[in-house]
């Protein structure tokens, strides 16, 4: 089981959550403006890193808040959680 | 080399079984080769047998990091299907498909292909009217299908859930009879074999670290075992295809997924077929030892561990239990994990990329084992002709930033779902 230190509920484990996916994508600021090629970067394209990588979990059956996560896809370590505004430090 | 056959494994017996040669060859690499393959799996080594079979290019290597049959070849549940709805899908898997019905003869190799069938299980109306359809764009395609009802289902398989107590009652079912299952390891051995008894080299312990660019072209791989020349090079190592290909500077609409599998105790024969739950992810067949090999869904998260957590397990075996309750107090003997190659059409890749000499074979998702032969097929003649195959038009990267996916499910660009 993977643990994630929830910002509103504490430590939780994962079947709590639901996953959401990755959080370094931002949809585009001005989506009128935005091209073709910025859509499919935004909608397809992923780094898909193998080791820390920074993704959002819902806690659907908890607060039902999002939750910013910082986890290692090759470990499964979660290395930092946090509101999803706030940028959490990419481990060492 | 000996052919194997009835009459050389009498031979053999009278000596002792010490005569046999080793199935193929562990030459050191060439400095230069026609093609690299990356990635000695299924898809890697079929690639470089019908390179050799089917176009005269034997000049190959096929660059393994670990051992042959250590990767996803040897950790899928060995299904093998061609049920697909839409038609650029169904061609190229019922492609496959008809590859395997002889491939045991083709290579001289047992694969144990057993087309034992295989059964999706309905569970309401709305899935009937849909298995209805996809059957019936199975039929236009030539592919066999059978739409069976609760009593054909339970002329089959009467030990499932049948009750009244069933949580989703079975209302029936779609069949194709010409699916079944193959046995996974024979299938990297016998394509491995094969491809070496065309002249390809067949080098293992060998990862690729990086690659030489001279512009839009690759020159060479860079490996454990050194720099080694390429003309052409061809990626087939999906659950790390995001890593590979980013060495090359691409980026892919893929995320890496684990998937867990599981084996029971051998029991006697109880599952003549494939069986697979319709409202729930789960699929479950026995092997000729006598286990029952099973799985469900993915872990639903990001991950390159090759391991799996609880809550999936407790999942897979609730529904196995719901669907088949006889199975209740069968003990599991392993379980393991296998990392996917999530698309985000759910289809996979076989395509040309903006490298010039550089191809892609990816984005397999849970599917990748039964297009073994027809991945290796189309993939070869897009790399030996430079374009593609007919069958594999629809599964080009390009289809992303063009809009023309092949999403079967209609779950959209949610890689988890697919």
């Amino acid at each position: 089981m993977i643990r994630i230190h929830c910002p509103h509920c504490g430590l939780r484990d994962h079947d709590e959550f639901s996953y959401v996916g990755d959080a370094t994508k931002i949809r585009p600021n001005d989506p009128a403006a935005a091209s073709p090629e910025d859509w499919h970067r935004h909608v397809y394209l992923r780094d898909n890193p193998r080791g820390p990588h920074l993704e959002y979990w819902h806690h659907v059956y908890g607060c039902r808040a999002i939750v910013k996560v910082l986890r290692d896809t090759a470990t499964h370590e979660v290395l930092a959680t946090g509101l999803p505004s706030e940028s959490l430090e990419t481990a060492p | 080399m000996a052919e194997y056959s009835v009459f050389s494994l009498v031979r053999h017996a009278l000596g002792g079984h010490k005569g046999w040669a080793r199935a193929w060859r562990d030459p050191e690499p060439r400095k230069t080769y026609d093609v690299i393959i990356v990635g000695g799996g299924g898809h890697g080594l079929a690639t470089a047998y019908y390179l050799a079979r089917n176009h005269g290019i034997t000049n190959v290597a096929v660059l393994e990091k670990g051992w042959i049959g250590g990767g996803n070849v040897g950790r899928n549940t060995t299904i093998v299907r061609s049920n697909y709805l839409l038609d650029g899908n169904n061609h190229f898997y019922e492609h496959s498909l008809k590859l395997w019905e002889g491939l045991s003869r083709d290579l001289n190799y047992n694969v144990m292909f057993s087309q034992r069938g295989v059964l999706n299980l309905a569970h309401s109306d709305g899935q009937m009217d849909a298995y209805a359809r996809r059957g019936n764009a199975m039929r236009l395609n030539q592919v066999d299908s059978e739409l069976l009802d609760r009593t054909g289902v339970r002329r089959l398989y009467p030990y499932l859930d049948f009750s009244e107590n069933a949580r989703f009652p079975i209302l029936g079912g779609l069949l194709q009879r010409r699916g079944g299952t193959a046995r996974h390891d024979a299938v990297a051995w016998g394509l491995a074999r094969g491809a070496d008894r065309l002249g390809v080299d067949i080098i293992q312990n060998c990862e690729v670290t990086g690659f030489e660019r001279a512009g839009d072209r690759i020159t060479a791989v860079q490996t454990s075992r050194g720099t080694i020349a390429a003309g052409r090079v061809g990626i087939a190592v999906a659950g790390n295809t995001s890593r590979v290909a980013g060495m090359a500077g691409l980026e892919l609409p893929i995320e890496s997924h684990v998937l867990q599998a599981f084996v029971s105790e051998p029991l006697k024969p109880l599952i003549d077929g494939v069986v697979t739950f319709g409202a729930g992810h789960f699929y479950i067949s026995q092997s000729d030892k006598g286990g029952l090999v099973l799985g469900g869904d993915l872990d639903f998260y990001n991950s390159y561990a090759q391991r799996g957590n609880l809550p999936i397990v407790e999942n897979v075996m609730a529904i196995g239990c719901a669907m088949m309750p006889n199975v209740r107090r069968v003990r599991i003997l392993r379980s393991w994990g296998g990392i996917m190659d999530m698309s985000m059409d759910g289809s996979p890749i076989i395509s040309k990329t903006p490298i010039d000499n550089l191809y892609l074979n990816a984005g397999w998702c849970y599917g990748g084992f039964k297009a073994t032969p027809g991945s290796g097929w189309v993939f070869a003649h897009t790399i030996a002709e430079d374009r593609p195959h007919a069958f594999n038009e629809a599964l080009s990267l390009d289809r992303f930033a063009t809009g023309h996916l092949l999403d079967e499910g209609g779950k959209g660009p949610t890689p988890k779902l697919h």
